[in-house]
């Protein structure tokens, strides 16, 4: 399989009034043509912005600061804005939280659609634009859409509303889809919904996914693969499969077991002691120190790379020998 | 346990959303017409919660599962039905009246940014409640109570003199708790607790109400839209679909086997953590409106084995062999 999108050790930084903030030290993975793969983390682990970074959506006073955004041969963290603007929304969409927010209340859903086709390609005659547009909607499952595309987003419910924006993603045949928490804030049962409609798009388009989410489950259900955040960093990544049946690092594994799924009926969870720390006051070391329960000295001081774990996984913990 | 604690009987709450007079006047075939429109979100649930119990209501938003813990804390009045407490109807009760009970019958509420008030101290919202129940009480006992409950929650109790502002939300959400059990309740309604939090500090907050159960013989109305969490903590599920009832049963054996089609759709849309293919029920269309409730069973738009009898007719809760009740046509006459 060739490579999609590779991010090489991306790092973040917010210049605050306060002192600069690092939200993400040094994120790597890769994600190959039509695979899926899951960016899960608690909040504040720096998994959305990681996400935001590859299409150039940080605002500022953050930044990139160092690293590489590598897709299909162009660093995207070096192309000018311009450059951006043609791939942005065009060769690789993103889809937003919550989708009362991310569509326009005062345009129809036509207009916000074509709006889109017509920006990356201004020869495009009206009709045509509407056609690519029905089309669409019918790829989505939307019933009746020559009647939708003049509705208002307000005359939708929140899954048809994602499913409206999953279709504006689709338009110019992207690449490559972020969602980020694209079914938070959705019921179960439509959940399951878009999820499957994601994953069938993937494969009939050859989309690649990035799922950004907290919900392992989900990532469970929907990715191969899966990259495990905490305070900035990627911690374990991995097939999906292997991460959630045998986790090598202390925080996925503590992840995992905290899930009710994990334990019996009325039993005591398997708490994590403390909360993850501020991005301000991330300790020396591994940042998962203070809460680990293996913790050694080296941790206090040394940070630790990525290295081969017991089942393949890439883990960044210093309870697995260096490798090379 | 010790019996029966709550006992709800037929209940229904309707808002009025109709507005002002103006709004509520139509013009049709030459004649005005005056019309109010109403949100049936609670329409005709029974059930009872005995002492010491974790009794959770699941559905998805808009099935009315909030109103039904508003309602029965009195936070809304009813529109019809029964409510009582230790035998003792509450439903009808002016406000001086149902302060013994309130003592009672505490609340937590889903996000714990919007329920702590951001210009008290912790001190002074875990006072309030207990100064006002309590007035009996010196300073000094009521320190000695906010220590107490302080530690209970598993917070310090030093941080008293601190501002909301300066929690976490798993903090926060421990700080409701306190200021919950600080009078001493037997009884906590609790919506959505844990929605807001991350996976790692949900655990926490769930075995904080597991321990503070099993302390004070707590009994918790748990609503939550979150399943794997309902199937992990509670002893019975009630499952609203539309306001109304559809399946209530000991947690066991609704996981395992659940009857009604709408329970059947909505377990099998849990994703589960093995991953692998899903198997997910899909249903057809959406939720109707609760202003325009469907007649018969609510859920006959949706069900994939509907009949004329589901049209026309309501089912009503019906118990099956396993103690289970189901509000359903087809199971009752064993078609599903």
């Amino acid at each position: 399989m060739s490579k999609l999108l590779e991010v090489k050790d991306l790092v973040i930084k917010f210049a605050l009034r306060t002192g600069e903030v690092t939200a993400t030290n040094g994120v790597s993975f890769t994600l190959n043509k039509g695979e899926r793969l899951g960016l899960v983390g608690e909040s504040g682990a720096g998994k959305s912005v990681t996400g935001f970074s590859i299409i150039n959506l940080i605002s500022k006073p953050g930044y990139i600061a160092s690293g590489e955004v590598d897709f299909l041969g162009e660093n995207l963290a070096k192309v000018s804005d311009e450059r951006m603007r043609s791939i942005r929304g065009n060769r690789i969409s993103m889809i937003f939280q919550d989708p009362m927010m991310t569509l326009n209340p005062v345009l129809t859903i036509g207009t916000q659609m074509t709006e889109t086709l017509h920006q990356h390609n201004p020869n495009m005659s009206k009709e045509e634009a509407r056609n690519i547009a029905l089309d669409k909607l019918c790829k989505v499952y939307i019933p009746s859409p020559e009647k939708r595309l003049a509705q208002y987003p307000h005359e939708f419910s929140g899954g048809m509303r994602q499913r409206i924006i999953i279709a504006i993603a689709l338009l110019t045949g992207p690449e490559l889809i972020i969602a980020d928490e694209p079914t938070t804030a959705l019921d179960v049962t439509i959940q399951a919904e878009i999820m499957e409609l994601l994953m069938e798009l993937c494969e009939t388009e050859d989309m690649g996914l990035l799922l950004i989410t907290h919900d392992l489950a989900v990532v469970g259900q929907v990715t191969q693969n899966i990259a495990v955040m905490y305070a900035g960093s990627v911690v374990e990544k991995g097939l999906t499969a292997q991460v959630i049946a045998n986790p090598q690092h202390p925080y996925s594994q503590g992840l995992i077991a905290a899930l009710p799924q994990s334990s019996k009926h009325g039993e005591r969870l398997n708490q994590i002691p403390g909360m993850m720390p501020t991005l301000k006051d991330i300790p020396p070391g591994c940042a998962f120190n203070p809460r680990c329960s293996h913790v050694m000295d080296i941790c206090k001081t040394e940070t630790p790379c990525l290295r081969l774990g017991e089942n393949g996984n890439l883990v960044a913990c210093h309870l697995y020998p260096e490798s090379e | 346990m010790s019996g029966v604690l709550l006992s709800v009987k037929n209940l229904y709450k309707h808002f009025d959303i109709s507005g002002g007079m103006l709004d509520q006047i139509k013009f049709s075939r030459g004649k005005f017409h005056r019309k109010k429109t109403l949100v049936k979100a609670v329409n005709n649930i029974s059930f009872e919660l005995e002492a010491g119990e974790t009794f959770s209501v699941v559905g998805e938003s808009g099935c009315g599962k909030s109103t039904l813990g508003r309602t029965i804390m009195g936070l809304y009045p009813p529109n019809a039905g029964e409510i009582r407490y230790r035998g003792d109807r509450i439903d009808s009760l002016d406000h001086k009246q149902l302060l013994p009970y309130r003592k009672k019958m505490q609340m937590v509420f889903q996000d714990p940014y919007a329920s702590l008030n951001p210009r008290k101290t912790i001190q002074q919202a875990l006072e309030d409640p207990l100064r006002y129940h309590s007035p009996q009480l010196n300073n000094g006992e009521v320190k000695d109570r906010i220590d107490e409950v302080m530690l209970q929650v598993g917070s310090d109790p030093q941080w008293i003199s601190r501002m909301p502002h300066e929690f976490s939300g798993g903090q926060r959400q421990r700080i409701s708790i306190a200021r919950a059990l600080i009078i001493d309740p037997e009884f906590i309604v609790a919506d959505e607790p844990i929605s807001a939090l991350d996976v790692s500090i949900q655990a926490q907050i769930l075995n904080l109400m597991m321990d503070l159960q099993q302390q004070r013989n707590l009994a918790y109305l748990f609503i939550a839209h979150d399943l794997s969490v309902v199937e992990h903590l509670s002893d019975r599920v009630g499952v609203m679909y539309l306001g109304t009832m559809c399946e209530l049963s000991e947690t066991g054996i609704l996981f395992e086997q659940p009857r009604h089609p709408y329970t059947q759709a909505l377990m099998s849309a849990i994703p589960k953590l093995e991953g692998g293919a899903s198997s997910h029920t899909r249903l057809k269309g959406e939720v109707p409106t609760p202003i325009n409730l469907p007649r018969g069973c609510v859920f006959h738009g949706r069900c994939p084995y509907v009949n004329r009898r589901c049209i026309d007719e309501v089912p009503q809760l019906c118990t099956l062999d396993d103690g289970r009740q189901v509000a359903c046509h087809g199971v009752e006459e064993g078609r599903i």
